[in-house]
């Protein structure tokens, strides 16, 4: 999660390289992927030519022209450069992510629970090896702990230095080939063949080299191509106009006008932006298999969000005991405590806590009651314990009613249907507010419930108010029933909700919204979760889920936090308002260009044009060569900008469109009037015109 | 400038407002093919008609088919007209004795008229039989703008329905806007025209003789019916020669403020009807709140320039506004509101000479063409014209919000993108392509009127007008020669047609896409915010290809004429 990093955009390890590869990149086949600066190009080879004709043959303002030939040179070597930084900042990445692939050795346990080991590269484990990383070792390949807690540094993928904490069962089981751990030791059961690892796509895709454009991108581009033809035209009849006007205008300050007009400037740093787009969700730990996926995400309507982990902490907890008629809390919050103690769900561990500090009642060792514990099973929707001669139960309350009902244990009394009603209607109450009821009974006697509540993660709510300005509409999905689902969905502040939700009524709900016209986003973790995934417009899997889910999904979180599919839809934003920012300063920038040209231009012909030159240029040359500059130098001046793309604020669409219009509208009016006139008198100053 | 012609401009924008909404109302009713109240007696022969040319009303078509029918439609107009010219000698009601058109006037006289256009390389008195008048001419002034007007419709329907893969049915649409909107308007309107002196006859021109003995022919005609449609449908093609200054054409202010009117009706309404059909007004008051903007800031400029007048001629004791090439009957207000309206709609009618006009009332009309007219613009095209650069403005827009830019819940992608720069930029292609050619062909050269930038200016403005469709001249250029009849011709052509087709395809493409609810996350598009940023992009992208053109003509116009000298 580190976006701190990328305040050093302009390293000198990233730039230095660059620079060489904006040369290599004036290949023209390199260039034709850009209709714009491929034009600039063409037509700076052009003037090229015709001064080295005058070289040759001699003619006046051979400096003035030199000038203009090498600024044109400059704009598209700046296009190239603005590219190659942007590749630059992945190449890097994907060069210390090489180092960490290729170097490591693993120490392969000749079985799961054993301390053997041999050394054995990383690259020749297979999928199902367990291997032990102890501090200082690299973890060899993708896996899954199964076994210890570390920490790990995973500053190899993320950048990140802080480390994190990788331990067995639970959300933070899944570790990263590459990464190191820095103290403690864990076994690891490999999941990724060699080649197939996280590092091996994220390198792939840093590196971008095979990136397709995107549909914005394309249609942009359209837009851009066309404006470059409409001042084709703009340009290339005005020698017949001077002609008609009895002068002629020198090729090369039309081509200096053509130049200055057509949109370089977004042309330029167009495929940066996509770049360093895909770039900041790699920073961002979520690997995105497309552009595509980005955009998209910038445009979805829906969120489907999992309550548990997203909008609630993962593990509910113990609050309350609520006893039965005629039981003492202390009794049921001993009975639960016995039934909980070989539970190792946080809900079990809160049960046992809750009644130790609430109660004092210590924890038993399980040995010496001579207990047996009974797992949960999903037929029997309940767990417990059996102790001499007694068993306690608890678990969902229709399951522990059925189970009391049936009477199912010898000897116990069955309970009465007083009991039952009156458990029942506690267990209303809880969920009325939003909590889990479990039932608890021994020996067939309803003892009373326990109240488990779902804590809403701080600050929540407030994300949500923001997804609602942004005009983003959020669905928690829960398996709970549909009454406590609408208690923690009024609490967390959610638009809607799906309770008791399964794999097909998640899926029936996303068709539902894609009806409709929106876009829906998701992210998921289990096998179930896989055809919502697929359908899904931007399906987020979480790094430690299943396989199923990872290649169902279009993206993959490799921090495994579902809260991020928030900060996705922000970035896919962020990276559609750069392009449409850059666009609108490249086009407001022509006013400026015109009134430094125009008058210039035709100063020969009617002298009274003057009067338009209103930022009072001293002299056509440079007013000329001033533009020329200008449009160059603002190529270097926004990379920056598009790398780190425009600030993204969850307001409504009215208000970001007339910040933006302000900023980048009015100060693309602005900015090339101030730009120009600087020039002006720097290059007048140096005598350079 | 003075209060009282403010106040006037002001009576023309209050009434054209006020009919907006019901204009708008009937004609949705009319395009929804709802009942309306002329429905007793025109739905037997809507139906008749149908019948006759074996159209089923209810079978709607894919937009190749519409194009494909559109085009078909118009070159059968082309061909029938071009045969009605060359052969006008021999067909009936020529009282005058008219003899044929020749060929390079009757191409460009036929494309002028099917392309909406009415450029007019000819005087209509002397050149024309009342037969080619009125089954000529006339006909095609009603079929063009009923084109313009199904154009519309199928690009209003891409936005309305939810999806789909028919538009429309052009010959559907076509007859009822000519049968339930043009007919019957311009039957009253010519009633009001005869009440208010305008001949309508089929009988020769009157020999009069004057107080001086000597003799003159009055030139006479169908005047009120031509009249009545020729506005409406923002044809412009005057009966005569001197268009709506002819006192026969446009006797007194009455008739005058009639005629700016009733250029603007339809295309004003049709925001109206784009605003019901798609379930919101105020998308539709929007879009015209964006041309109202551009079109008081031309008028203004225009009313300010002219009644500034010339400093030459004040430097000569002739103090005054700039009566030059007026009617007394119009004055100054009249005169440029009604260059501007005329300019800003693909009309082209005029009651005065714009080559007459200040350099800078000269711009105006030539700025509002170069912006394609989608300033309430012709029938149906200002409003596609106007489509198109919403697609432009909602897409930078679009992007600058976060998401795939979006126009009523259609997204604008690739397709549309391509469709909408290919239409745009036929129009530069046109006016500067041409201008360009022209402006270093001695033999065209030649033909202009007066030197320097006027002269640049007559022909940018004839090569501007013809792309535009609009039809209007600058004056002074003599254009009946083979060279600007051929390429004016091909001018008109691609203005029309090269923009048609493509917002054809655009309709096609949207009318197939799920429509997007909306959202806080939408972009609102009837919002003050879009009207400005509509207004932007037009003046823009629309406005600055054309920035040394202007310079070298009109602008430099004026700076020398300050400084004194005149051509």
């Amino acid at each position: 999660m580190s976006r701190a990093n990328s305040a050093s955009i302009l390293d000198s390890r990233i730039v230095l390289p660059a620079v060489g590869s904006a040369f290599t990149k004036l290949n023209p086949r390199t260039l034709a992927k850009n209709p714009v600066m491929f034009v600039v190009a063409t037509v700076s080879a052009l003037t090229s030519v015709l001064f080295l004709r005058d070289l040759v043959t001699g003619s006046d303002d051979l400096g003035f022209s030199f000038q203009i030939n090498l600024w044109l040179w400059f704009t598209v070597l700046f296009a190239n450069f603005a590219e190659a930084v942007a590749e630059g900042r992945g190449k890097a990445q994907a060069d210390s992510l090489r180092k960490a692939r290729t170097e490591t050795q693993a120490k392969l346990l000749s079985n799961a629970n054993g301390t053997d080991y041999r050394q054995v590269p990383g690259t020749s484990l297979k999928v199902g090896d367990v291997v032990l990383v102890e501090a200082g070792d690299i973890i060899p390949s993708d896996g899954e702990v199964i076994e210890g807690v570390a920490s790990v540094n995973e500053a190899a993928i993320t950048g990140e230095s802080a480390p994190v904490i990788r331990e067995s069962g639970g959300d933070r089981s899944a570790v990263t080939g590459g990464t190191q751990v820095l103290s403690d030791w864990i076994r690891v059961r490999i999941t990724a063949a060699a080649g197939s690892t996280f590092i091996d796509r994220m390198i792939s895709l840093v590196e971008g080299a095979e990136r397709q454009k995107t549909p914005n991108e394309i249609a942009l581009n359209i837009l851009l191509a066309g404006m470059t033809l409409i001042f084709v035209l703009a340009t290339a009849t005005i020698p017949s106009f001077a002609f008609y006007a009895g002068g002629s205008i020198p090729i090369i300050v039309l081509v200096a006008l053509f130049v200055t007009l057509i949109p370089t400037t977004i042309g330029a740093l167009l495929s940066a932006i996509g770049i360093a787009g895909m770039d900041r969700l790699v920073r961002f730990n979520v690997l995105a298999m497309s552009g595509r996926a980005v955009e998209a995400a910038g445009d979805v309507d829906t969120l489907l969000l999992d309550k548990t982990g997203t909008i609630t902490l993962g593990n509910r907890q113990a609050t309350e005991f609520r006893p039965a008629k005629g039981v003492t809390e202390q009794e049921l919050a001993d009975a639960a405590q016995l039934a909980s103690l070989a539970d190792e769900t946080p809900e079990g561990r809160s049960i046992v806590v809750l009644a130790k500090e609430k109660y004092a009642i210590r924890a038993r060792d399980m040995q010496n009651l001579h207990a047996t514990f009974v797992p949960f099973t999903a037929q029997t929707r309940m767990s417990g314990v059996d102790l001499d001669g007694s068993s306690i139960r608890k678990g969902a309350v229709d399951a522990v009613l059925k189970y009391v009902r049936l009477g199912h244990v010898a000897g116990g009394a069955s309970a009465s249907e007083g009991s039952i009603k009156e458990v029942e209607a506690i267990a209303s109450d809880i969920a009325r507010v939003g909590g889990t009821p479990l039932a608890v009974a021994r020996d067939g006697k309803l003892l009373g419930v326990i109240y488990l509540k779902d804590i809403v993660k701080g600050g929540i709510r407030e994300r949500f108010t923001e997804l609602r300005k942004m005009g983003i509409r959020t669905v928690m999905i829960t398996g709970d029933n549909p009454m406590t689902a609408a208690a923690i969905a009024a609490e967390a502040g959610v638009d809607d909700f799906l309770a008791q939700a399964t794999p097909e009524n998640k899926l029936q709900l996303i068709r539902e919204e894609q009806a409709k016209g929106k876009l829906v986003a998701m992210c998921g973790d289990g096998t179930n979760d896989a055809p919502a995934l697929a359908q899904a417009d931007v399906g987020v899997a979480m790094n430690t889920g299943t396989v199923a889910a990872r290649e169902a999904g279009n993206m993959v979180d490799l921090d495994s936090d579902p809260t991020k599919l928030i900060e996705i839809v922000e970035i896919g934003k962020q990276l559609l308002m750069t392009r449409g920012a850059l666009t609108t300063f490249s086009i407001a920038n022509d006013i400026a260009k015109y009134f430094a040209i125009i008058p210039a231009m035709f100063l020969s012909l009617y002298p009274e044009l003057g009067v338009l030159n209103i930022m009072g240029l001293s002299n056509p040359q440079s007013a000329i060569l001033s533009a020329i500059i200008f449009n160059a130098l603002i190529i270097i001046a926004l990379i920056p900008l598009s790398l780190r793309g425009v600030k993204y604020r969850a307001v409504g669409a009215g208000a970001l469109l007339s910040r933006n219009l302000l900023i980048y509208g009015l100060g693309g009016i602005i900015v090339p009037f101030i730009g120009i006139k600087a020039i002006d008198v720097v290059i007048t100053a140096l005598g350079l015109a | 400038m003075t209060l009282n012609g403010w106040l006037q401009i002001l009576v023309f924008c209050g009434i054209l407002i006020i009919l907006v909404k019901p204009l708008g109302a009937y004609m949705t009713r009319v395009f929804s093919g709802e009942r309306t109240f002329l429905s007793p007696v025109l739905a037997p022969v809507e139906r008749g008609l149908y019948t006759l040319a074996g159209t089923n009303e209810r079978e709607e078509q894919h937009w190749t088919a519409y194009a494909f029918a559109l085009l078909m439609f118009n070159l059968a107009g082309f061909l029938m007209l071009y045969g009605i010219l060359r052969f006008q000698y021999v067909l009936p009601f020529n009282p005058a004795g008219m003899s044929a058109v020749g060929p390079d006037l009757s191409f460009n006289t036929a494309i002028s008229f099917v392309a909406n256009t009415n450029w007019q390389s000819y005087g209509g008195e002397s050149t024309m039989s009342y037969f080619s008048q009125m089954v000529g001419l006339a006909v095609q002034n009603f079929v063009s703008s009923a084109t313009g007007m199904a154009i519309a419709i199928g690009l209003i329907r891409a936005f309305a329905r939810a999806s789909g893969k028919s538009i429309g049915n052009f010959w559907v649409d076509m007859t009822r806007a000519t049968l339930y909107i043009l007919l019957p308007i311009c039957i009253v309107l010519t009633l009001v025209y005869v009440y208010l002196g305008v001949p309508q006859t089929f009988g020769a021109y009157v020999r009069a003789t004057t107080l001086e003995g000597a003799q003159q022919t009055i030139a006479l005609g169908p005047v009120a019916s031509q009249l009545a449609i020729k506005m409406l449908g923002t044809n412009g093609g005057g009966f005569f020669n001197a268009n709506s200054a002819h006192p026969f054409e446009n006797p007194d202010s009455i008739s005058n403020m009639l005629q700016m009117l009733s250029i603007f009706a339809i295309g004003a309404a049709f925001t109206n009807v784009f605003g019901r059909m798609v379930g919101n007004q105020r998308q539709g008051w929007a879009i015209l709140s964006a041309m109202g903007i551009l079109f008081i800031i031309g008028v203004a400029v225009v009313y300010w320039a002219e009644a500034s007048g010339n400093p030459i001629m004040h430097s000569l004791g002739l103090q005054g506004a700039n009566m030059e090439g007026k009617e007394v009957r119009f004055g100054i207000v009249m005169s440029s509101l009604f260059a501007v309206i005329t300019t800003a709609a693909s009309c082209g009618a005029v009651n005065a000479m714009h080559g007459s006009f200040t350099a800078l009332g000269g711009l105006i009309p030539l700025i509002n063409m170069q912006l394609g007219e989608v300033i309430v613009g012709g029938v149906g095209a200002g409003f596609y014209g106007i489509i198109l650069f919403i697609i432009i403005a909602i897409f930078v827009a679009g992007l600058m919000v976060g998401r795939t830019p979006e126009y009523l819940g259609k997204k604008i992608e690739a397709k549309e993108m391509k469709m909408a720069v290919l239409a745009i930029l036929c129009l530069p292609l046109a006016m500067l392509g041409f201008t360009a050619i022209a402006t270093v062909l001695p033999s065209a050269v030649s033909s202009i009127g007066t030197a320097g930038p006027h002269g640049f200016s007559e022909i940018l403005y004839a090569y501007t007008s013809a792309a535009a469709n609009n039809g209007s001249a600058f004056g002074g250029l003599s254009a009946n020669t083979p060279w600007f009849n051929t390429t004016l011709g091909l001018g008109m052509l691609m203005g029309r047609f090269l923009v048609i087709v493509p917002a054809l395809a655009i309709a096609g493409s949207l009318i197939g896409k799920k429509r997007v609810p909306t959202s806080a996350g939408t972009f609102p598009t009837d919002s003050g915010l879009f009207v400005g940023l509509l207004v932007g992009t037009i003046l823009i992208v629309g406005g600055l290809t054309f920035l040394p053109s202007l310079a070298l003509g009109p602008v430099v116009e004026h700076l020398v004429m300050i400084a004194g000298q005149t051509f």
